[in-house]
């Protein structure tokens, strides 16, 4: 069987594709699949550091490409999982160091051994977003609830449409529930009408997203937090499982909250 | 008392910042998707010369099509200098 190339996309920088990369990977690999996370953000390397992988490092994605080393010898193996590896980006190269047709190249070599590819993709539409989503099967666009997050992945839907990437999946990250409660942060449904897109997630606000981060463990591996929950859910989704979207509020009255989030009850 | 009353109401319905946030939304959106792909506009122009060309004789070269702002609203404003209407106007 053919692995699959999902490309974690956003437009606007900063609003979490690194960690949603990071925590799917784990989250898949907790499910037994053979994962491995390619980081395509070519001089802004983040996914090792998130992954708590950053002394590992030997050769990157562009020795590969350059034909310097083989995959095999690039490939990180995750110190939790050991069927989960990462390919890191060069450091010191440029957007452009590889190219949409290395990139195609190189996944469907991973395809014969992985079942996921994770690609994170660098911020912006540029070179290297087009060489980031070159050969992916799927995108998922991740946003925060904010109208400069949401405009730009709109840029983005459109983009991928123009790639032949259609039907991409959107994660809402970073959704502050004490302010959804207030009416100050857009509905989950507007923005899904807006971008005439189908939700794969959403994920709250949650501190030990830092905390984990700055240990290099990512947030799913706490079983208690939300964040870890949410991520969990997405990763069954990937596998195809329906599952409900997930309450932000622990206790009673959390069917009428997700239906405040979801904007359906006003 | 009424009257303050629906005040104190209108208040709070201004005060939903979401709302605020989804219409201006929507408005840049369509401006956006417009300045990304004039085909659309190039083509919808040619679509309306071919229409209203079975009614009237009309200024090719004069046509234009534009999206319009105001504050709240966004229209679509053609402008089709008219040369002759046609006398079987409506029926064909
Ligand atoms: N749900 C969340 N709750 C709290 N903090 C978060 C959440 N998601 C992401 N963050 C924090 O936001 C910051 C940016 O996240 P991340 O690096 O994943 O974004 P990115 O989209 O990959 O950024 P870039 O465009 O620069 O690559 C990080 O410090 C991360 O810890
Ligand atoms: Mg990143």
């Amino acid at each position: 069987m053919e692995g699959r190339a999902l490309v974690i996309t956003s437009g606007k920088g900063g609003v979490g594709k690194t960690t949603t990369v990071a925590n799917l990977g784990i989250g898949l690999a907790m499910l037994g699949r053979q994962v491995v996370m390619v980081d395509a953000d070519i001089g802004l390397r983040n996914l090792d550091i998130v992954m708590g992988l950053e002394n590992r490092i030997v050769y990157d994605i562009v020795n590969v490409t350059e034909g310097k080393c083989k995959i095999r010898q690039a490939l990180i193996r995750d110190k939790r999982f050991d069927n989960l590896f990462l390919l890191p980006a060069a450091q010191s190269r440029d957007k452009d160091a590889v190219t949409p047709d290395q990139m195609k190249a190189l996944l469907t070599e991973l395809k014969k051994e992985f079942d996921y590819i994770l690609i994170d993709c660098p911020a912006g539409i540029e070179g290297g977003f087009k060489n980031a989503i070159a050969g992916a099967d799927k995108a998922i666009i991740v946003t925060t609830p904010e109208v400069s997050a949401v405009r730009d992945a709109d840029r983005i839907v459109g983009l991928l449409e123009a790639s032949d990437l259609p039907d991409p999946r959107l994660i809402v990250n970073r959704v502050k529930i004490d302010m959804v409660r207030r009416g100050d942060m857009l509905d989950i449904r507007d923005i899904l009408d807006i971008l005439s897109i189908e939700l794969l997630g959403i994920v709250p606000e949650d501190e030990n997203i830092i905390v984990s981060t700055n240990r290099g463990e990512p947030v799913i591996l706490d079983d208690g937090s939300r964040a870890s929950q949410a991520f969990r859910n997405i990763t069954r989704r990937l596998e195809g499982e329906e599952v409900p979207f997930m309450s932000l509020e622990p206790g009673n009255g959390f069917i009428a909250f997700i239906k405040r989030l979801m904007g359906l009850a006003r | 008392m009424f009257e303050l009353l629906r005040r104190l109401f209108k208040k709070e319905e201004e005060m939903r910042s979401k709302d605020l946030a989804r219409e201006r939304l929507r408005l840049v959106l369509i401006h956006d998707r417009a300045d990304v792909s004039p085909q659309v506009f190039e083509s919808l122009k040619s679509d309306l010369i071919r229409v209203i060309s079975k009614y009237m004789d009309i200024d090719e070269a004069g046509t234009s099509v534009e999206l319009d702002s105001s504050k709240d609203s966004v229209a679509l404003v053609a402008s089709i200098p008219v040369i002759c209407v046609k006398r079987t106007a409506g029926q064909g």
